[in-house]
Order: C-alpha cells, then sequence, then structure tokens
C-alpha cells in the first residue's frame, strides 16, 4: 500500500460484505418461501423479505464502488485523499441509514409518514430520510474524491470513474420525482434503475476493470486506457436509448419498440468488449501476479456479466420476444445473473485485489477464495438455468395458452427448490468468501514447487 | 487497434457520441412524457381518490410481490389488468370495491401450502382509492399488453 489513506477502503468493503452476507441470507429465506410457502407467513410476509434482498443488494454494491474508488484514486491520482475524516462521516452515514431503513422494513415502522416511512416503488422503498442521507453521503463522496483528482494526476481510469460515479448521484434524484400518473411514474423510474445498470455503473465497471488488468497483468497503460473509452463509449452509445427495451408497455408511444429493441441489442457489444478485453490483456501481458484469486474473479466478472446481461439480456429484449416473456421468471432469470456477473463478482474480484494488501498480509488465502468462486459462480449459473426453465414453462402456459397465474405457479415448484439448493451453494460461497479474506493468517495449501 | 485509433480519439468519439445520444433521448423523453400525459392516459379520470389509491399502493410494498404492468415481484398476480379479469365493468366503481374488499378481507387463507398475502386492514375508503387506482391502471394504453387476461 503506497498511500495511507487507502486504507479507508478496509472499513468500506467490510460494511460491504456485511451487508452482502444480509443480502443472501434474505434471498435463501424468501427463496424457501417459494418452495414452502406458509413459512414465517404472518412474521416476515414475502414482500419485506424481498425489499430487504434487494436493497442489501444494492446498497452493498455502491458501498464496494466507494470503498473501491478509495482504494485506487490515490494510485491513480499520486496522492493522498483529500479528507480522511470526510471518508469516514460518510460511511457512517451510510450505515445509519442502512440500519434506518432495514428497520423500518422489518418492523413496518412510521407506514404512511412522509419523512419517515417506506416508499414503496420497486428498489426505491428506502423513506424520505434515507434518501435524503445517500444524496448527502453521495456529495460527499463526490467533493473528496474529485478534490483528491484534481489535485493530483488525471488519469483515464479516473475520469471514467469519477464520471460514473457523479452520473449514478446525479440519475438517484429521479428517485425523488414520484409522479401520481403511474405511467410517468414508470417512465422516470427507470432513469434510475435502467441508466445506472446499463449505463453509469457500466462505466464504473470497466474503469475498475482496467485497474484490475494494469495491475495484474501488466500491460502497458496506454493500451488499457485505449480499450476503456472504446468500450465505455460502446456503453453508452447502446445503453441509452435501449432504455427502450423497457417502455415497450408502460403508456409511452410505439416507436419504443424499434429503438428499444435496435439499441438494446446492441448492448451486448461492451459486454463482449470487456471479456475479450479481459482475456486479451491476461493472454498478452507480462506479469505473474501472485494474486491468482484476484484475477479469477476478474475473469470470471467479465465471463458472468457477459453472459448474465449481454446473452440473457438480449434473450428477452426484442419487443416481440418481450410482449409474452415480459415480468416472467425470465425476467428473475436474467436480473439475477446480471447482478452477479457484473456487479458482484466486479465488487469481489477489487476486493480479493486489495484487503490482502490493505491487511498487510502476502501471501494470502487464495485457495479458499478460489473455491468461493466457484461456489457462488457455479451456484448462480445454476440458478439461472432453473429459473429460465421455469420462465420459458410459465410463459408457454400463462402467456400463449392463458393458463391462470396461481395454477401455472403450481406447476414450477420443482424449478423453484433446485433454484433453493443452488442459493445454498451460493450462501457457503458467500461466508467462504468472507472467512478467506478475514480469517486465516496463511495459505492453507503451500505453495510447492510447480508440477514438472 | 494501435494503428487505427489514438486514444485521444478514442476519448473524444466517447465525450462526443455521448452527448449526442443524450440529447436525443432527452428529446425523446419529452416526447414521450406529454405523449402520456395527452393521448395514452387519461388525466382526467385521475382523481384524488386514485392519487391516494396510489399512496396505499406504495405504502403496503404490494409492488414486492404482485407486478404492476409487468413490472415488481413475480411471486403474486399481475394486478393492472385484475379488474377485466374479475369481469368488473370500467365505471362500476362500487362493484370494484365490493370484490377487492372481498378479496383482501379473506386474507391470509392459511392454507397450507399456497402462497400468502398478509391482511393490510383497510377502511372502506381505502379500499374505494386502491379499486379506483387499479380500474384507473387499466385504462392506460399499453399498446396491448398483457396479451390475456391472465396478465
Ligand atoms: C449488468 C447489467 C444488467 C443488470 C444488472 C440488469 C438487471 C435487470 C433487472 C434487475 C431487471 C428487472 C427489473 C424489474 O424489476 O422490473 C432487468 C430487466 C430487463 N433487462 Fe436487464 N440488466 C442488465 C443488462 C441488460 C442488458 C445488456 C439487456 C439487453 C441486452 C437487458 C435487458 C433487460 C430487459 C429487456 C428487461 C425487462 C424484462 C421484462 O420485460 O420483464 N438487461 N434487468
Ligand atoms: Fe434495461
Amino acid at each position: 500500500m503506497k498511500y495511507e489513506s487507502q486504507k479507508i477502503a478496509l472499513a468500506y468493503m467490510g460494511v460491504a460484505l456485511g451487508l452482502f452476507l444480509i443480502q443472501v441470507v434474505m434471498g435463501l429465506v424468501i427463496g424457501w418461501i417459494y418452495v414452502s410457502p406458509n413459512f414465517l407467513s404472518e412474521l416476515l410476509p414475502f414482500n419485506i423479505g424481498r425489499m430487504l434482498h434487494t436493497n442489501a443488494l444494492v446498497v452493498w454494491l455502491i458501498t464496494g464502488f466507494f470503498g473501491a474508488a478509495y482504494f485506487l484514486v490515490p494510485e491513480e491520482a499520486e496522492r493522498e485523499i483529500h479528507s480522511v475524516k470526510l471518508a469516514y462521516l460518510q460511511l457512517i452515514i451510510m450505515v445509519v441509514g442502512t440500519l434506518g431503513a432495514v428497520i423500518t422494513y422489518t418492523f413496518n415502522l412510521f407506514e404512511g409518514n412522509i419523512l419517515l416511512g417506506k416508499e414503496g416503488r420497486e428498489f426505491l422503498e428506502q423513506p424520505l430520510w434515507v434518501k435524503a442521507g445517500i444524496v448527502v453521503a453521495a456529495l460527499m463522496f463526490l467533493y473528496n474524491v474529485t478534490m483528491t483528482v484534481l489535485k493530483g494526476r488525471k488519469t483515464a481510469i479516473t475520469n471514467i470513474l469519477l464520471l460514473g460515479l457523479w452520473g449514478l448521484a446525479l440519475l438517484f434524484l429521479f428517485a425523488f420525482y414520484n409522479p401520481s400518473n403511474l405511467a410517468l411514474d414508470k417512465q422516470y423510474w427507470w432513469y434510475v434503475v435502467h441508466l445506472w445498470v446499463e449505463g453509469v455503473w457500466e462505466l464504473i465497471m470497466a474503469s475498475i476493470l482496467a485497474y484490475l488488468m494494469l495491475k495484474l497483468t501488466g500491460v502497458d497503460r496506454e493500451v488499457v486506457e485505449k480499450w476503456l473509452y472504446v468500450i465505455v463509449a460502446a456503453a453508452l452509445f447502446s445503453g441509452i436509448l435501449g432504455t427502450g427495451h423497457h417502455y415497450y408497455w408502460i403508456g409511452t408511444p410505439a416507436y419504443w419498440q424499434w429503438i428499444g429493441s435496435i439499441f438494446s441489442s446492441l448492448e451486448i457489444i461492451p459486454f463482449f468488449a470487456m471479456m475479450a478485453f479481459a482475456f486479451v490483456m491476461v493472454w498478452k501481458g507480462r506479469r505473474d501476479h501472485p494474486n491468482k484469486a484476484a484475477l479469477l474473479w476478474s475473469l470470471g466478472c467479465a465471463t458472468l456479466a457477459f453472459f448474465g446481461a449481454g446473452v440473457w439480456g438480449f434473450l428477452h429484449t426484442l419487443h416481440g420476444v418481450n410482449y409474452y416473456t415480459h415480468g416472467t421468471q425470465i425476467t428473475a432469470a436474467h436480473g439475477h445473473l446480471a447482478f452477479f456477473g457484473a456487479y458482484v463478482s466486479l465488487n469481489l474480484a477489487i476486493m480479493s485485489y486489495a484487503m490482502p494488501i490493505m491487511r498487510g498480509r502476502d501471501p494470502y488465502n487464495q485457495v479458499l477464495n478460489m473455491a468461493s468462486f466457484w461456489l457462488m459462480a457455479g451456484g448462480m449459473t445454476f440458478m439461472t438455468f432453473t429459473l429460465t426453465f421455469a420462465g420459458t414453462v410459465q410463459t408457454h402456459m400463462q402467456r400463449v395458452l392463458g393458463d391462470g397465474f396461481m395454477d401455472v405457479q403450481e406447476q414450477l415448484w420443482v424449478f423453484y427448490v433446485m433454484r433453493f439448493g443452488s442459493g445454498v451453494a451460493v450462501v457457503l460461497g458467500a461466508a467462504l468468501f468472507i472467512y478467506a479474506l478475514a480469517m486465516p493468517r496463511r495459505e492453507v495449501i503451500a505453495a510447492g514447487a510447480p508440477a514438472e | 487497434m494501435r494503428e487505427v485509433m489514438t486514444k485521444s480519439m478514442a476519448r473524444n468519439i466517447f465525450y462526443g457520441g455521448s452527448l449526442f445520444f443524450i440529447i436525443i433521448f432527452l428529446g425523446l423523453s419529452a416526447q414521450s412524457h406529454l405523449y402520456i400525459r395527452n393521448v395514452s392516459t387519461n388525466e382526467a379520470t385521475l382523481t384524488d381518490s386514485v392519487k391516494k389509491g396510489k399512496r396505499i399502493w406504495e405504502e403496503k410494498a404490494c409492488i414486492n410481490c404482485h407486478t404492476l404492468m409487468g413490472e415488481g415481484a413475480y411471486f403474486a398476480p399481475e394486478l393492472v389488468n385484475v379488474m377485466t379479469r374479475w369481469g368488473i365493468d370500467p365505471e362500476d366503481h362500487t362493484g370494484a370495491m365490493e370484490s377487492l374488499k372481498a378479496w383482501m378481507d379473506a386474507m391470509p387463507t392459511g392454507i397450507e401450502g399456497r402462497r400468502q398475502m398478509p391482511q393490510f386492514n383497510l377502511s372502506d375508503e381505502e379500499y374505494q382509492n386502491l379499486a379506483d387506482f387499479l380500474l384507473w391502471a387499466d385504462t392506460i394504453d399499453a399498446q396491448d399488453w398483457p396479451p390475456n387476461d391472465a396478465g
């Protein structure tokens, strides 16, 4: 670790991992409700559990992004973070807001209260005061990191990363706009949801991957940064108008069926480019970096993002297909692998790289970490298949034949059982990952002489 | 790629192109906004009761079990066309309220092995608001989605 203030990232990543665990455990609970519907039905109804599952996901991913930024910006800018105190204050605000939201959801407090009650649009359920706290925390972060970069060396990596994080904060402001006209509400709701994951978050993803490739493979910065600009250009050129794939059936004009289908089909390009980039860099790289776990997560991230977002996104993005699959288990299959491949794996990759450095722990326990990769990646892939099969059957029975929703769901039970099994693997993988980063003091398997 | 394009070219294409697409997107967004307000939805029938109904829909987090126009959770049935599915006449606000009340008052069923919906303890007025909201949502012109009454 070259700069003292990089250590801020340790606290951020720790908090992120704690929320990660909450997220996957809640996922397991609601996955079990699908199998055995009377489970906890009075204590913790499905909708509350799902809010905890999705909100914990989004918050921990963002906390992880902030941590990643605090770790890599000093190295890129070649100076300490502008204000370390402000960075910790920001984290405290985020933790208080998160706990506030969790308690409000779980115990259903202040229902109906404008300031304190939950707001109840999907993913944007946070009470108003928590949303305000998120904005304050984001402003503190942007001020802190922008000041650091302005005074230091400017690289393409920090440029794109900051652009992505500024975009993330600005788009979140649409969460405060909730028109009473449902169609308008939906139009702008997607400004947050789609323009995040298929817009500005891709900038964050590409820049963090670029940083990891730079460190792990030792390829020339010039080459990495040129790729980076090409990738993010492809991401925004396709992703912005690609928003149209959510404007097919919500009261928006029919022309979105064409614009959405064409541009969102192109969204596969940036994800393919990121995968190609990662593999080409590793292939060309001169450096044999000892942190194999970080490399595995980086390559896994690029690959699973390509399949989850790129391939599974394309699967249902043409309006002729989406007319039938819209809002079925197909959507759920895609949502899971896209989030895991792109953003969960990205966070776990940068954590695998940064945590051992911050804790002064080389060598680190990478065998267990790599095992956790295969558990989680295998579990998520299997889950995606089970949900895709369920979604295919559902689409046919419900949307083509017109059978009732509840009757169709009964037919899908066996898929939900298998999905629960894959969820168990993911939770075990997550716990193993955290253990591998936090606990063992030395490698479980001694690095012997290479075979032959 | 080294020969074809320099880093600064790539950067300029990124910034210029993104700006171009943002401007087009904002233009189409503005047009869509007006289209929703004037063509695909009827704001004359967007009464106070409908607005209150939307608030109730949000406060109870219905969206985290049900879909509404295909968006939400996939645990419980689509609700944008629930009044059509129940055969309620679009003008029949009282009938819509009574059907909804009868349904929601019977929850949770407690039937073993069946997905459970919580009891929300709504007043008659709140049932009316919620029913009006669902009736209104059903009037949005959504390009013929959903494909059938099953939603
Ligand atoms: C990492 C990037 C991505 C993430 C995290 C992601 C995540 C999601 C999630 C969570 C939803 C469900 C939203 C809801 O609750 O209604 C969704 C919907 C959708 N996504 Fe993605 N997505 C990504 C990329 C893509 C790409 C690249 C495409 C197209 C090529 C795509 C196509 C779609 C479509 C068409 C829907 C709507 C499905 C429906 O009609 O029900 N996504 N996505
Ligand atoms: Fe999207």
